[in-house]
């Protein structure tokens, strides 16, 4: 099957080498005969690449140790679970996922896009065969997950304990998705340029691409929290660490992006801008991966260290030249179809957000490159931790957080002062009575006392859009409350959908406040004896130490500690943290012992147990105790932000013009000609 | 024709009435007699009272550890350790990487040195200093504040205030040249009543753009 495998890499190089060349050709001469073999060649591509997926998973689970991959990253014990995901744990295997689901998406773009967008296709299938073809080449020359070893071991070296956790089965497919995904709006953008159709057309295309990769990317992120909050065990779940950093950038980029649009669709502005953050957010992306890839920054991902990052330094340096060239050639082609009409509208409220969103991309860019900037500026390696991003990117998060509740105040075009004074009335009031509530209530720290007062003021302007919403169909349409509601959203999702993501931006920098009241203490517990500590409500949690136990459990052997605990005196149960030594078939210990967190988690504060280890080989044993307020709000912010974003994507509705005028209003649109 | 199988089973010491009886008063007897002797087990992971204490293999439980001390939970100690950075690899600083990677053997061994300088008299920034001078800056988890680095914190700010600027500017401009040179008005035929079209103007001024 490895066999197999290698051929079908080779036949999928092969194939992405005629799609880029039929593709670009077949666009440029105009040649039907040519674009239909572009279009065949990525479907060819990816029904090569899913047999070499095919090969690598077969060889995974018949423990084909002689398969160096299989021997790197599996054992004989490893669950079933995880053996499957061991196709994306290493290196060379994920390498090998990216380049599938690109040629797929790739697949999809060609079989999906509307016929009037037709035009870019032949250039889409070019770029996406390009893409693909430069991780089949990083595998063939460089990284191959079909290498052989001299011998066959008797056993794996097995999984990373840390990667056996359910979290990162699917953390990094959903930040590959998010990633990969990007690469077909990016097409298409070139796609644009390239064919010199740089109207607002070609936006409407990659529309739900562009939203579908912020979601996987946004997925990504939060189960990359998730899976380093229960697993990492160092009680927190962001650590500006250089790879959560080159995540999240684009990320920025492309949620600026989703808001610029907007401008583009219904002003005809911003065209140059809208196609500099495309191509921007793909570059970050292959940034992204080229510091994951290339061990460049010290980084906890270190395991992914390997001398293929120097191809994707060249890829990203190539592909920025010939982007930026293209773009700058077309640049007389994008001028703007309308004017800004006032500095107080929705318009100059949506540039200033996207300029703290690229604001704060540059920021996190610049300290995550800072410590090789000042090796080469002052020969001294630098440290940038925590405290730096902090310090920096605070400020300007709650600005950005600001401007999510000013923006939809503020009308198209021209805002009156009457117009402002009605639409700010409420969220204000909102904001500031949160705030002297809090302040009112004890609260000092000025970080956490603005992030909730901001969130008070943004969530009041979201209650108030759908309430005046909802208020204005019932009395149109003589429909119930709740029915104006649901037809207000289900006919304007695009809309409603992006405040209920506003909704989980505040959540999430509400629970990201919370972590400035965390509290904790490390004991040293014989059994029967007791650890407390204060919670921020002013609670008393009394941790009991009950006992340690040792058993062997699938491919582990665990100690396992268990702790009662109180809240003021009262029995809340009980929790159990371990320390896991994996071991291979053969009972071999394969890893250092790692340590499985107890959380015992509510709506208020999650307690975090984490059991160090033993003192003296004797059941006495040293906890650290941590007491995480509003954590639960990270994860339930974080879904209610995927199903805003479902809400955006979710087909059907009707024609936009339909839609807008169910809705209730209706905003007239660039090249929209009177009815 | 049916085959029809027989067992038989046989006592081989069968008991009567009388020996039955009194096994079973010699059960009760027994159970009654050792009944105090056999007190109630106490916990039975109190250290020092016996087997139990013991874990049966404590390599399963990672490295030994030494009991935490009230300087190591101390709040100046954790506030000197979150300035430094385990030079175990990990990116993590001192006191979260020894409260979290309880295999390493850096971050805990630098822990020993921030306690051995704290009871020296030294102060949280003379601790610093100290680190800063055997293993560079890069020890810090931030930059000390001086000189280029100085760059890294203020150049995204700066940036974002030009180029706020700029786009002050840029919009002014903009909205000034659309002021001189206002747009042509294009007469748009009404297809509504004067009724709808009063509908319309209330309906609007509700709505909220």
């Amino acid at each position: 099957m490895t066999l197999l495998g290698s051929l079908a890499l080779w036949v999928a190089f092969l194939l992405g080498i005629w799609g880029a060349l039929t593709g670009f050709v077949g666009g440029l001469r105009n040649r039907y005969d040519l674009q239909q073999s572009a279009r065949r060649a990525v479907f060819a591509m990816f029904g090569a690449l899913a047999i070499a997926v095919v090969a690598l998973e077969w060889a995974l689970f018949h423990h084909d140790f002689n398969v160096e991959y299989v021997a790197a990253y599996t054992s004989r014990n490893l669950p079933i679970f995880y053996t499957w995901s061991a196709l994306y744990a290493g290196q060379k295997g994920s390498l090998l996922f990216w380049a599938t689901v690109l040629s797929l998406f790739g697949t999809l773009a060609q079989l999906f896009t509307a016929r009037r967008h037709q035009v870019y296709l032949p250039y889409v299938a070019g770029v996406v065969s390009v893409v693909t073809v430069f991780f089949i080449t990083v595998m063939l020359f460089a990284a191959n997950p079909f290498t052989r070893l001299p011998y066959t071991p008797l056993d794996g070296s097995g999984l990373n304990p840390q990667l056996q956790n359910p979290g990162m089965v699917f953390h990094p497919p959903m930040l590959y998705l998010g990633y990969i995904s990007m690469t077909i709006p990016f097409a298409f953008a070139l796609a644009a340029l390239m064919s010199r159709n740089l109207d607002s057309d070609w936006l409407v295309a990659i529309r739900k691409w562009t939203i579908v990769s912020w979601l996987f990317l946004s997925i990504g992120l939060l189960l990359g929290m998730w899976w380093a909050y229960v697993e990492l065990g160092w009680g927190g779940y962001w650590a500006w660490d250089p790879v959560e950093n080159a995540a999240l950038l684009p990320w920025l980029t492309m949620t600026a992006f989703l808001h610029s649009v907007m401008i583009q669709e219904k002003r005809g502005m911003l065209k140059k801008w809208n196609l500099a953050l495309v191509i921007g957010s793909w570059l970050l992306s292959i940034m992204g991966t080229f510091i994951t890839r290339s061990g460049v920054i010290s980084s906890v991902h270190s395991f992914t260290e390997s001398p293929v990052g120097y191809y994707f330094a060249f890829f990203l340096v190539a592909s920025a030249i010939i982007s930026f060239t293209l773009y700058t050639r077309r640049l007389p082609l994008l001028t703007a179809e309308a004017r800004l009409e006032s500095m107080v509208s929705r318009e100059a409220s949506f540039l200033f957000n996207n300029l703290l969103f690229v604001g704060i991309a540059f920021s996190v860019l610049w300290g995550t490159l800072f410590p090789i900037l000042s090796e080469a500026v002052q020969g001294t390696k630098v440290t940038v931790g925590p405290p730096f991003f902090n310090q920096v990117n605070i400020p300007l998060g709650l600005a950005l957080l600001a401007l999510t509740g000013i923006g939809p105040l503020i009308a198209w075009r021209r805002a009156s002062i009457a117009n402002l004074q009605r639409q700010f009335a409420v969220p204000v009031t909102v904001g500031v009575f949160t705030g002297l509530a809090l302040l009112v209530g004890g609260m000092r720290d000025f970080y956490p006392l603005m992030a909730m007062a901001l969130g008070g003021f943004v969530l009041g302007t979201v209650v108030q859009e759908f309430a005046r919403g909802t208020r204005a169909r019932h009395r149109q349409y003589n429909e119930s409350y709740a029915l104006a509601l649901a037809r207000l959203v289900g006919r304007n999702r695009r809309r409603y959908g992006g405040y209920v993501v506003h909704v989980g931006i505040v959540i999430l920098f509400v629970a990201f406040a919370g972590m400035a009241f965390k509290t904790e203490t490390e004991a040293t517990l014989k059994p029967g004896e007791s650890a407390t500590l204060k919670s921020p409500y002013g609670w008393t949690y009394t941790f009991t130490h009950l006992g340690i136990s040792q058993y062997d459990q699938l491919n582990r052997q665990v100690t396992a500690a268990t702790i009662e605990i109180r809240r003021d005196g009262k029995r809340l149960g009980l929790l159990t943290t371990e320390k896991r030594q994996h071991v291979d078939a053969l009972g071999r210990p394969t890893f250092q012992p790692s340590t499985e967190v107890g959380i015992r988690s509510d709506w208020r504060e999650d307690l975090y147990v984490v059991l160090g280890g033993v003192v003296n080989g004797s059941e006495q044993a040293v906890f650290r105790f941590t007491i995480n307020p509003l954590v639960w709000w990270v994860w339930y912010g974080g879904m209610i932000l995927t199903l805003g974003g479902l809400l955006v994507m979710w087909p059907g509705g009707g024609s936009p013009a339909v839609k807008r005028t169910q809705a209730g209003y209706a905003v007239k649109l660039v090249g929209e000609g009177s009815p | 024709m049916s085959v029809v199988r027989r067992y038989v089973a046989t006592l081989h010491d069968p008991m009567d009435r009388r020996r039955f009886l009194g096994s079973g008063a010699g059960a009760f007897l027994g159970v009654v007699t050792t009944w105090q002797r056999a007190a109630p087990q106490g916990p039975d992971s109190l250290p020092g009272s016996g087997p139990s204490g013991r874990l049966w293999d404590p390599s399963r439980a990672g490295r030994p550890l030494e009991p935490v001390t009230a300087a190591d939970n101390a709040e100046a100690i954790q506030a000197i350790e979150k300035r430094l950075r385990c030079t175990c690899g990990c990116n993590l600083d001192v006191y979260t990487c020894r409260t979290t990677d309880f295999t390493c053997t850096t971050s805990p061994e630098m822990h020993r040195r921030v306690l051995a300088l704290a009871n020296q008299g030294k102060t949280a920034q003379e601790i610093i200093d100290d680190f800063v001078r055997q293993d560079g800056v890069a020890i810090l988890m931030a930059p000390p504040k001086h000189g280029f680095n100085l760059a890294g914190y203020f150049a995204p700010s700066i940036v974002i205030l030009i180029a706020a600027l700029l786009l002050v500017l840029a919009l002014w401009r903009w909205t000034r040249r659309d002021a001189e040179e206002p747009a042509p008005a294009v007469a748009v035929p009404a297809d509504a009543s004067p009724e709808e079209l009063a509908r319309l103007k209330r309906e609007l001024a509700e709505l909220p753009e």
